[in-house]
């Protein structure tokens, strides 16, 4: 995919200027968030849960060579073949080698985020080959010229039904129709015949198990069940680090997975899937592949922000973040937008290509709140953010402010003068609503946002004020 | 290996298990990690797990109508072709007339379907048939979940691809979760199949405007028939 993430700042302000993709985006703030809540309230205690999710992570982290080599001699074993991916170009000369082996002209996919990563869509049609997208928001961006999704488990979530509908009559020459329902049962009929004439499916992988050498792949609509069924050949592809040891953890991971991600307790197709189909099965590809990609993933298991391999992209921190919330997903630049994003996307494509994206965060941690295996993103965010500062990326101003800052700070008496002067300052530019919405040298940050003016005093003198009251 | 391309990935493979144990700040193969990992995977370790009530049957019921599944409890198996015919004939105002021919798993082949008016084929879904029986190799009580694993008997798509599908569940064959059910698969099946399909009601789709639509591409229901 290509990478527009260095745009963040200018993308932002032009989405929330965007009037349709904001009554878009409010549309579907409100549901996840309850849903989530409501859904984990279930689970009798959701922070053992959490605790035991990311010792499940961090374990297959921790030993991650092991893991791989059980995993690859037990897939081995199943009959399916094991290849390995190095960097995204990898990925698609690897899906394109198995699909010359085999003769295949038509592929369908589930989605796969890791693909988009390699832009594969696009290395398929360049070799001559049809692909088609099956998960239904996947296909929507798709026949819209490969727009590039917004969030990681509805990816078109940012499109109107009205928005949805001229597409569809436009691709399907159908006449125009914006009942939701309608317009999915002509989604289904038109992927049904890709179903039933693709030679080669598709699909990522949401979990890798080293026990057996299988892959879990999970979805509502049953579009990676019947991808994984009907054609004679099935590559799962995802990241080294999607593995887990047994099937049990798998079981303890679906308890925080839907939850987190839908609010649901559990999705509509969790399918396990192992080897090749066996003697006398009518069903299921002959032929099965893994293709394991590391494009940047062992740079960040080498790196301070390691534990954000633990994500297991529910999209839990997106769907809460105020950020994410209001920019929405594309304002990101490339395939994982909001928390978890901003720390991926500057790790796999190059710090100095998204310097906006650790700075796209208010460290209010509703994300490393509600993380299902408990990254804490933040503190990710702002190890990214000394990297940055220490590679001397940042803005002059911004650092010379900065030193600014120190100058003061390393000075107690001068620092408590300085804040006391800037507060009253800082009060004499409010508005009668107490709310500053400009300030001299500061307009980028003032551009979107009012601020509260500071009320009352400062904290060091309350703290004086405090300390006093105790002594007497 | 043909000699395409794909003959060569053992060079990427040792490059980059090479790269995570520098990243982990191994310098070889963990022979003892190794040892510890394979005699982990044999513990099966469960998570925390919520708890279960003692009657797992009505969880399951119960579940299995929040993912929007409906459910019928039947006394015995020979009383499957009535309760599906009756089925349909409920359905039909719904969806304009089901037809009453579909195709079913061979364990349920000598059932007498014709006294129950249906015209009912044991043979694996090839895409156009509206109606699917099959059975489960056991299901969940905790999330309403029956599991399907493939095999040459239990052809998968039979539940997938036709609009409606009909399973029939047996009573003893509820288990309390997940962990359950791979125990269950592990006892009885020894290695794991190619297919577990763990389904949860009818396929669904939120990607329009996160509305709710039934039937994005599978099943637009799925009717469980619970047996004892
Ligand atoms: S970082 Fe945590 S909350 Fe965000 S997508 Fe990954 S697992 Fe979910």
């Amino acid at each position: 995919m290509q990478i527009a993430s260095m745009h963040f700042k200018a993308r932002a302000h032009a989405n929330l200027n965007d009037e349709q993709l904001q009554t878009n985006l409010k549309k579907f703030q409100g549901k996840f968030v309850p849903a989530r809540r409501n859904a984990l309230v279930e689970l009798d205690d959701v922070e053992a849960t959490r605790e035991a999710a990311r010792q499940i992570r961090q374990r297959a982290l921790d030993e991650l060579d092991t893991w791989l080599e059980l995993f690859e001699e037990n897939a081995t074993a199943s009959g399916a073949t094991v290849l390995w991916a190095e960097t995204p170009g990898d990925i698609n000369r690897l899906v394109l080698e198995i699909a010359a082996r085999h003769r295949v002209k038509k592929i369908i996919k589930s989605k796969s985020m890791v693909s988009e990563e390699s832009a594969l869509d696009h290395a398929i049609e360049a070799a001559g080959l049809t692909v088609v997208e099956t998960d239904l928001g996947e296909y929507i961006l798709q026949i819209n010229n490969y727009e590039p999704p917004s969030h990681i488990i509805g990816p078109a979530l940012h499109k109107s039904k009205e928005e949805v509908a001229t597409l569809f009559s436009n691709t399907h020459k159908t006449p125009w129709k914006d009942e939701i329902q309608a317009l999915c049962l002509e989604a289904r009929s038109v992927l049904r015949q890709h179903y039933l004439s693709a030679d080669m499916g598709i699909t990522g992988g949401n979990f890798f198990v080293a026990e057996t050498g299988s892959v879990v792949v999970v979805t509502n609509e049953g579009n990676a069940t019947l991808t994984t069924t009907l054609p004679k050949v099935h590559v799962a592809i995802s990241g080294i680090e999607k593995i887990v040891p047994t099937l049990e953890d798998v079981a303890t991971l679906m308890r925080l997975l839907p939850r987190s991600a839908t609010g649901q307790s559990i999705s509509n197709y969790v399918d396990v899937l192992t080897g090749p189909k066996g003697a006398g099965e009518f069903h299921g590809a002959e032929h099965m592949y893994f293709i394991l990609v590391d494009a940047g993933r062992t740079a960040v298991l080498g790196s301070e922000v390691r534990e954000a391999l633990r994500c297991i992209r529910c999209g839990a921190c997106m769907n809460h973040c105020p950020v994410y919330q209001n920019v929405g997903g594309h304002s990101y630049g490339w395939v994982y937008p909001g928390p978890i994003g901003s720390i991926l996307t500057p790790m796999y494509v190059g710090l100095e290509n998204a310097l906006d994206l650790p700075q796209a965060s208010t460290f209010c941690n509703q994300c490393g709140v509600v993380c299902p295996v408990k990254i804490p993103l933040p503190d990710l965010q702002r190890k990214l953010r000394e990297e940055e500062f220490a590679r001397h990326l940042r803005p002059w101003h911004e650092r010379a402010a900065l030193r600014v800052w120190a100058w003061f700070a390393l000075r107690p008496r001068l620092y408590g003068l300085a804040s006391k002067i800037s507060v009253r300052l800082l009060r004499l530019l409010a508005r009668p609503n107490g709310m500053i919405s400009r300030l001299p040298f500061a307009a980028g940050w003032t551009d979107e946002r009012d601020m509260p003016a500071p009320a009352g005093r400062t904290f060091r003198e309350l703290y004086r004020e405090r300390a006093s009251v105790r002594q007497s | 290996m043909s000699a395409d391309g794909l003959a060569d990935n053992r060079a990427a493979r040792d490059r980059t298990l090479a790269r995570v144990r520098s990243a982990l700040g191994k310098k070889l193969p963990d022979a003892q990690a190794k040892a510890n990992a394979e005699a982990n995977v044999t513990i099966h370790r469960h998570g925390p797990r919520p708890r279960m009530p003692a009657n797992l049957r009505e969880r399951f019921i119960e579940r299995a109508r929040d993912m929007s599944s409906t459910v019928e409890s039947i006394a015995a198996i020979s009383d499957v072709p009535r309760a599906i015919a009756h089925y349909l004939d409920t359905l039909a105002p719904e969806i304009g007339g089901q037809p009453r021919a579909g195709v079913c798993w061979p364990e349920f082949a000598t059932l007498d379907w014709s006294a129950a008016g249906l015209s009912i084929v044991s043979r694996p879904t090839l895409g156009n048939d509206r109606l699917g029986i099959t059975g489960c190799f056991c299901a969940i009580a905790e999330t309403g979940t029956i599991v399907i694993t493939s095999g040459a008997a239990t052809p998968t798509a039979t539940a997938i691809l036709p609009d409606t599908h009909v399973a029939i569940v047996r009573a003893e064959r509820i288990v309390s979760g997940m962990e359950e059910a791979f125990a269950l698969i592990r006892a009885e099946q020894g290695a794991t199949p190619r297919a577990l399909n763990l389904i949860s009601g009818p396929s669904r789709t939120g990607d329009i405007e996160q509305t709710i639509v039934l039937g994005a591409h599978g099943p637009f229901r799925v009717h469980l028939l619970v047996v004892g």
